[in-house]
This record gives C-alpha cells, sequence and structure tokens, in this order.
C-alpha cells in the first residue's frame, strides 16, 4: 500500500547508492576522470560554467562527472556550491577589445582590420559520423600554426558607430545590481538582464532567439562580430588602490547588428544586441544577443508585443535551475490537494454549492 | 553528525541576518511579500528552497524541529529536508507536533492546536495569489499597493454563478488582517480556518520567487467569500481506518483493483496519537 511511503529514509539511501552504481557504469572499463572530462567535452564544461555562473573548469567538469552528463543537473550542483563561496568584491570590466583571439568573424564585412579568424570550430565539418575516433587513435597530428597577428582588432560596431551609423550606448554608471544577492524588481536595467541572459538556459534562449528571426519580434540581425579568446581578469583590492591581474578567463562575445528605423528624435541606424558567457559558447552567445535587442525593443520606442520582448517572460523563465526544480516539483507527492480537487469535483458534479 | 564545512544552519550569518531583517518587514506588514535575496540551496527550487531558508534563519541550537510535507512527517521530501537540517544544525527533531518549537510544512497545517512557543514554518511555490488571473509581477505588486482585488471577487462570483460554488479547493486566497490579500500556501481550503487568530508566528518562504511573509500571532486571516456564499471548508465525508477520525482532514487511498477506497489522517502525528480504531462521532 502506498502510503505516505514508509521507511522513506532507507528507500532514499538505497536509491542514491545505486545511482552511485549506475554513474560508474561497467566495473571492467576505466574510471572517467575530471581531468578528461575537463580536457575532452570542454564545451560541456564550458556549458555548466555559464549557467552554473562559477568560472572554475575543475569543478565544473567535477560536477558534469557527478551529473552523469546531465548538463542542466551539473550547473544545478555547480550553483549549490557557489552559494557557499564568500565575495570578497567585484572584478574590474573585463576588456574583451583587448582579447587574444582564437576565433573572430564578422558576417557583415568580408575583410575587416585584424581579419576573419576561424579558430577551433564545428562550421563547414560536415557532420558525419567520424569512425576513426571511436577507434582509440595514436597522437593526433598537432593543427598548423601561424605567428600571432598584433594588428588591433576594432570591433566592428565601433567601425559603424564612428560612422554614425551605429546607435551609440547610452553611458550607464549606475552600479549593476546583483541578482545572485537581490531579487530582479520589473522593469529592470540592461545590466540586469544582461546578466540574468548570461546564465539562462542555452536551449531556451535559442527557441526564443530563433523565434525573433521568424517574426515573433522581428529585429533583423546581422552577426555584426563574434569573438572567443582569452580576456585579462582585473581585481583592485581596496587596500592597494591599483588594478592587479588575477588571472585568464576565456570567453565568447557576440555583437549583432540590427535594424531600427529611427524615432522622432534619431535617425534610422543600426543598433546592437549583446552577448557575453564564459568559455567557448557560441549558440549562446549568438541567442543572447538576438533575446538582448528584442528585450530594447521599449527602450527604443518599438512595438514590444512577442514573447522575447517581454522582460517578465524572458528573465523568470531562463533560469534552468529555477525551470528544472519547479517542474519537476511536480513529481512530489500532492495527495493533499489532488484530495481536495477530488471532493470538490464529487461535490460539483452532484450539482450543488457546497 | 554535524557537517564539517559548513556554517551552523549551512547559510552564513550575513545571509541569515538579511533574512531576519526581511522577516521583520514581514511581520511588521502582515500578508505583505518581501522580496529577499534568495540564495541557491543544495536542493531543488520548488521543493522547499524559501521554507529552508526561513527555517536556517530563525534555528537555534535549542530548537526541536518537525518536518512534514502532505501531513506526514515519513514522505521523502519531508525526510530530505529532517536530514538536511540534521546534517548542517545537529538540532533535536521530532515527529510529535506538541514537542516541536519550529515545524516546516509543505501543504498542510498540523490538526492539533499551535502555541505561542511555536513557529510553523510553509513552504511556498507560488506567492502571488493573484498569479493565475495576471501573471505580471509588476502589475500585481500595484494592485497589492492600492488593494485592488477586484479580479478575485469577480473569479469567486464567476465561479458561483456557473458552478453554485467556488471551484477553488486549495490555495483559498485569504485577506490578512483587512489590508493584504495573501496565499496561505497550496494547503486543502480545509485548513484555512486554522490560520485565524493562530497563537503562533507563520512564516512563509517562496525561494525560486524570492519572496517570504507573514502572519504575527494572533492576526485576524479571513478566507474570502461572500456573505450570501459563505466559506464552507470541505474534507472527505469519511472516518480514518486507522484511528475513526471524522475530524481530521483525510487522505483518499486506492487499495485494490477494484478500486475500493479508503480513508486515512494525513496528519500521522494526530493519526498516531490517537487509540486505535474508535469509531467518533463528531
Amino acid at each position: 500500500m502506498y502510503v505516505a511511503v514508509k521507511g522513506g529514509e532507507r528507500a532514499i539511501g538505497n536509491a542514491h547508492a545505486w545511482l552511485d552504481e549506475t554513474r560508474r557504469g561497467d566495473p571492467a572499463l576505466p574510471e572517467l576522470s575530471v581531468q578528461q572530462v575537463e580536457q575532452q567535452l570542454g564545451l560541456a564544461v564550458d556549458r555548466v560554467m555559464a549557467e552554473g555562473s562559477c568560472h572554475d573548469r575543475g569543478l565544473a567538469a567535477l560536477a558534469v562527472k557527478q551529473a552523469k552528463g546531465d548538463l542542466i543537473e551539473a550547473a544545478f550542483l555547480l550553483r549549490a556550491y557557489r552559494t557557499t563561496l564568500a565575495r570578497f568584491g567585484t572584478s574590474e570590466p573585463v576588456e574583451t577589445g583587448a582579447m587574444r583571439i582564437q576565433r573572430r568573424i564578422s558576417a557583415t564585412y568580408k575583410d575587416l582590420p585584424g581579419g576573419q579568424v576561424l579558430g577551433p570550430t564545428f562550421d563547414y565539418t560536415h557532420r558525419l559520423l567520424d569512425f576513426a575516433l571511436a577507434a582509440e587513435r595514436e597522437a593526433v597530428p598537432p593543427a598548423a600554426e601561424a605567428e600571432a597577428d598584433p594588428t588591433p582588432m576594432p570591433r566592428v560596431t565601433e567601425l559603424l558607430a564612428r560612422e554614425g551609423l551605429m546607435r551609440r550606448e547610452p553611458a550607464d554608471t549606475t552600479e549593476p545590481p546583483d541578482l545572485t544577492r537581490e531579487p530582479m524588481r520589473f522593469p529592470t536595467s540592461r545590466a540586469g538582464w544582461l546578466q540574468a541572459l548570461a546564465r539562462g538556459d542555452e536551449g531556451f534562449l535559442l527557441g526564443l532567439g530563433y523565434s525573433t528571426q521568424r517574426g515573433y519580434g522581428n529585429s533583423h540581425p546581422f552577426a555584426g562580430e563574434i569573438r572567443m579568446g582569452e580576456v585579462t581578469v582585473e581585481f583592485t583590492p581596496p587596500e592597494l588602490g591599483f588594478a592587479i591581474e588575477l588571472g585568464e578567463i576565456t570567453v565568447t562575445e557576440c555583437q549583432m547588428v540590427n535594424q531600427f528605423a529611427g524615432s522622432k528624435s534619431e535617425p534610422p541606424q543600426f543598433t546592437r544586441g549583446y552577448g557575453l558567457v564564459f568559455g567557448h559558447g557560441e549558440r549562446k552567445a549568438m541567442a543572447m544577443a538576438l533575446v538582448d535587442r528584442g528585450l530594447r525593443a521599449e527602450e527604443l520606442g518599438e512595438p514590444a508585443e512577442a514573447p522575447a520582448q517581454s522582460q517578465e517572460f524572458v528573465l523568470y523563465h531562463c533560469d534552468n535551475v529555477e525551470a528544472t526544480g519547479f517542474v519537476e516539483h511536480l513529481k512530489l507527492p500532492h495527495y493533499v490537494d489532488f484530495q481536495s480537487e477530488l471532493e470538490k469535483i464529487r461535490t460539483l458534479r452532484k450539482g450543488g454549492g457546497a | 553528525m554535524i557537517e564539517q564545512g559548513y556554517n551552523f544552519g549551512y547559510l552564513d550569518e550575513n545571509t541569515k541576518r538579511m533574512i531576519r531583517r526581511a522577516l521583520l518587514k514581514a511581520v511588521a506588514l502582515p500578508g505583505y511579500q518581501v522580496p529577499f535575496g534568495s540564495r541557491e540551496m543544495p536542493l531543488p527550487y520548488g521543493w522547499g528552497t524559501g521554507g529552508i531558508q526561513l527555517t536556517a534563519s530563525v534555528i537555534g541550537p535549542d530548537d526541536t524541529l518537525k518536518v512534514i510535507d502532505q501531513g506526514a512527517d515519513d514522505t521523502t521530501n519531508a525526510v530530505s529536508i529532517r536530514r538536511f537540517f540534521h546534517r548542517v544544525t545537529g538540532v533535536a527533531t521530532t515527529e510529535r507536533t506538541a514537542e516541536a518549537t519550529i515545524i516546516q510544512t509543505r501543504h498542510r497545517v498540523p490538526e492539533a492546536t499551535l502555541g505561542e512557543h511555536q513557529i510553523l514554518v510553509y513552504q511556498v511555490p507560488m506567492p502571488e495569489p493573484l498569479f493565475r488571473l495576471e501573471p505580471r509581477v509588476a502589475e500585481t505588486r500595484r494592485m497589492h499597493a492600492l488593494a485592488d482585488y477586484g479580479l478575485m471577487h469577480v473569479k469567486l462570483y464567476e465561479d458561483i454563478a456557473r458552478h453554485g460554488a467556488v471551484t477553488t479547493s486549495y490555495n483559498y486566497p485569504v485577506m490578512v488582517n483587512q489590508r493584504y490579500l495573501m496565499s496561505p500556501s497550496p494547503i486543502p481550503a480545509f485548513d484555512n480556518p486554522k490560520l485565524d487568530r493562530m497563537p503562533a508566528l507563520q512564516l512563509f518562504g517562496a525561494g525560486r520567487e524570492k519572496r517570504l511573509y507573514a502572519v504575527p500571532p494572533y492576526t485576524p486571516v479571513r478566507s474570502l467569500d461572500f456573505e450570501d456564499h459563505p466559506f464552507v471548508p470541505v474534507r472527505a465525508d469519511a472516518a480514518c481506518v486507522i484511528c475513526g477520525s471524522r475530524a481530521s482532514y483525510l487522505d483518499e487511498l486506492i487499495v485494490d483493483d477494484g478500486g475500493t477506497r479508503h480513508f486515512v489522517c494525513s496528519d500521522t502525528d494526530y493519526c498516531a496519537s490517537r487509540p486505535p480504531l474508535q469509531e467518533d462521532a463528531a
């Protein structure tokens, strides 16, 4: 009889022991090391760092292993760990203009200062299963290397802005909110929503970004520039008073160039949508940039009717740790409420008010 | 065994202080939803993170904790939360309602009358009582500010006009201290009258939605109704097969393939503390 699951404590213990066993898999095979996950499943690690909003490849790889490859579960593990960490300050803004580039492409100019750098990309691979990978390979031959090009790489959007064709971003000197410390209030600032999008679910943002391309909040985007590489993180300790380098992180940045019809006070020009994520996360950065532009509809005096243009809709639902918790809580017992519904519907069917 | 490497109650002291400040505001404004910097917990959102954070903020080494889900101490999530607090605080836990100083609950109010020395902490999924009628939080905040609750009254009126009765059977909206419309959390409407002028402090935590609210002791809490259609708490018209109670809230069990139904008390401590199988006449 399924009565309130007597012996719940032992059942939970047994379930978790079984989970541990299935995680290990066939004991005849060597166990996956965290270093292997970190090195060979790097994009999974990047996604978990982004959605877990914690830059630590080792911890993210551990989370991927512990979660048996369930990346949302892994992001949740990383977030729960992240909350326990002391916060000792805020870094200086990272300068993505000074990024040490691994990849930089523009879809709006055939050539531009700094050039097009493809970098390590799936683009233009033929998606044919590579059976050679199924067998253990001998050492992979190193890819061809060239000297790093010292030419500074100006941002495409800046080139347009100098010509007056790209709307300048309004300067915002207010302290950005921290959504991990304060609840989000609506309407929230762009800094606030960019934070939420940066840790938002890749799949959800992909779908929303896609919807803006299919007419739900049309924003006519061009991938002005996508760049991926290393940036320096600097921190100013109050006792020193000047910035010191903490280290380097890899980030992906996307600047979308979008049409803007202009308004009473502004001529027709281009506007931007912005995406920035930890690691190599191009799809996520692009989707984020599309949604960012969608959320700017109100600021730009455009009708805001599509889902991707609604702050509350996008920002309340893009967090996959919140979403997965609430969706999956439906697994918890609800028999008290269901019982009250049963009695109510029986009463209503008897045709009597109660 | 207390878990090493974590602060008492898991949250750090500054976070607990932040939550207690928000709780003081909530107590000062009964039924008002106070936004707070809800943290990520090691249990999933929607599984009681709001209640857990409130309990963690008010619990001390001398407290005795009881955790129930669906009225029962031995449901899996109640077991999990009780074990969590045992790991991170080492406090005494109990299944006896009368012995507890803090009771964290999901979906039920205990049958026993609570006292002034007790705190009842509710886990809340959706703190906004109006969310099914108006999903935009910015808009519902405005409605609360203006005490503009016409939308809810119209909903209840339409229920009565179409079905002869209010169709809400749980999470039934209440008016707190004649000012704020409040969700009592998804407790059955049967439990609503227990909130009214309860001697214990009632705290409500919604972690995912980052809101908390409170009903201080002896605060009037009225379930919304109309003069000609008064509020009626509903329970199954049956007796518990274990203790025979006709006064407590019952769970319905299907016990065979023929669909035979039995009813048992949802509050396991209430049921266990009564002499078995004595049909009462209440």
